[in-house]
């Protein structure tokens, strides 16, 4: 079973977003993690960069494929995990820790209400 | 559900994740690929490999139908010793590629499982006018032990006489302990050996490694070490449109004795006369990872690619991208590679990337 945080927000593209007051911190869900496996590379958006909900972000890359990683909500990105150049295995092993991925200035927090919880987080896992 | 080999309920208690692979259930890892991949290099390793195809050849024309069937000259190994071949059409493209495990009067083979059908279809029909008996071995199961601790560790887990062999054993070198084939042989770059016995025998000597401290090590492992060690996969580096030439296997075709007339042999001598495209090797220089199907540019080249990677990935051991791509003849220097609309620079090499734990590869 992968851990699902109940105080989180999810894509059902696998994305996670944590809300620190106007700031939106994202990464990817321990499940996604579990399913591509060892991470060797993160490609990370600029900060400064502004982007629209769903909008392609960047990319994680792990021994077995690239999957793509999409902006949760519209806003400016103004931080990147710089630690994940050099240990992308943060990500296998703290998802919702130091694995984070980067951090957007919300534009409009009433999108945090589309998103899924974690209980919706976890059927959807669940019926895939 | 798919095929299962003798090793399905011990993969599982290991914690293999189980993937389909060319119709068999099989562990891709059994939690970090990285660290299997790392265990070999550094310890040793075990593989499941039980899914692949053994066929035994055997009959009064058995080396007659192989020297006819086969690109490389059994001929130029003598028995006791295996030799890396392919089987071609008459087109010259890749059929398979396989060990052949050379007897006295006897030869094993083993076939790529994805393959298995047409493999078995087409020795069959390149038979005809052979005395021969083309016999597969579903009953077998086969274990590959891989590492710089590999031989030492099965010196302590097999009986006496199968220790003795895997301390004798030459490089490419086998022998028979009773039903057992040990062969010093692998698909790692590291020393090590495989081991093809009966099933039923097979979990009992996983466990046997597993106690000695030998690290359970997936597909997906495997893939990542066969490509650092600059080894072909079928499928993704050769398949029936490709030529050995074109594959980086012109180093298997034997054309010294003029008068074997191997299959496809017509088609490579045509082609070798007028050219083709290389397989070569390719680091990235800086972050990414190089994929299959990916386009290469190469300096002074045309607008569209000029060449594809056709195995790529994330080298575990050098820690940067490394790729076996199809270039045309004579590429040299530094490449473009297409990544997600954008061009990576990557430099051309000699593979191997990697030969027993350490850095091989050659700027061209």
């Amino acid at each position: 079973m992968s851990e699902i945080p109940a105080d989180l927000r999810y894509r059902d593209s696998h994305e996670w977003v944590r809300v620190e007051d106007d700031i939106a911190v994202v990464g990817i869900s321990d499940h996604a993690q579990d399913a591509m496996g060892d991470l060797v590379f993160v490609e990370m958006p600029e900060v400064g960069v502004v982007f629209a909900a769903g909008d392609e972000a960047g990319v994680v890359e792990s021994v077995k494929a690239a999957s793509d990683i999409y902006a949760p909500v519209s806003g400016e990105v103004v931080a990147v995990n710089e630690a994940l150049e050099d240990e992308p295995e943060l990500v296998n092993n703290e998802p919702y820790a130091g694995g984070w991925l980067f951090k957007i200035k919300m534009a409009d927090s009433g999108e945090l209400k589309e998103m899924l919880t974690a209980d919706q987080y976890q059927e959807q896992i669940d019926s895939e | 559900m798919g095929h299962r080999t003798p090793l399905y309920d011990a993969h599982l208690a290991a914690g293999g994740k189980m993937v389909d692979f060319g119709g068999w259930d099989m562990p891709i890892h059994y939690g970090s690929q990285l660290e299997e991949h790392h265990a070999v290099r550094q310890h040793a390793g075990a593989f499941d490999v039980s899914h692949m195809t053994v066929v035994d050849v055997q009959g009064g024309d058995a080396r007659a139908y192989l020297r006819h069937l086969l690109a490389n000259d059994i001929d130029k190994v003598k028995a006791g010793r295996a030799i890396y071949t392919c089987m071609l059409n008459e087109r010259g493209g890749v059929v398979d590629d396989l060990i052949v495990y050379k007897g006295d009067n006897d030869y094993r083979l083993v076939v790529n499982c994805a393959t298995r059908e047409k493999d078995l279809d087409w020795m069959e029909n390149q038979a005809g006018g052979f005395a021969v008996d083309i016999h597969e071995r579903p009953d077998l199961a086969m274990i590959a032990v891989q590492g710089p601790e590999a031989r030492a560790i099965l010196e302590k887990v097999l009986c006496e006489a199968g220790a003795k062999a895997v301390a004798g054993l030459p490089f490419f070198g086998f022998e028979y302990v009773g039903e057992w084939l040990i062969a010093r042989t692998g698909y790692t770059g590291e020393d090590g050996a495989e081991i093809i016995l009966p099933g039923i025998k097979a979990e009992d000597l996983w466990q046997r490694l597993v106690d000695a401290g030998v690290r359970p090590t997936g597909l997906g492992a495997r893939d990542t070490l066969r490509l650092e060690a600059g080894l072909n996969l079928y499928g993704n580096d050769m398949d029936e449109d490709i030529t050995p030439w074109e594959a980086g296997l012109g180093w298997t075709v034997a054309l010294d004795d003029a008068d074997r007339d191997f299959v496809g042999r017509a088609a490579l001598e045509k082609q070798k006369t007028e050219g083709h495209r290389q397989l070569l090797g390719l680091v990235l220089e800086g972050k990414g990872v190089l994929r299959a199907h990916q386009g290469v540019h190469v300096p002074g080249g045309s607008v569209g690619p000029d060449g594809e990677i056709t195995s790529g990935t994330f080298s575990p051991t050098l820690g940067k991208a490394v790729a076996l791509a199809r270039l045309p003849a004579g590429t040299t220097g530094t490449v473009e590679v297409e990544i997600r609309n954008k061009r990576l620079n990557a430099r051309v090499v000699r593979a191997p990337f990697v030969r027993n734990g350490k850095a091989t590869y050659k700027p061209l």
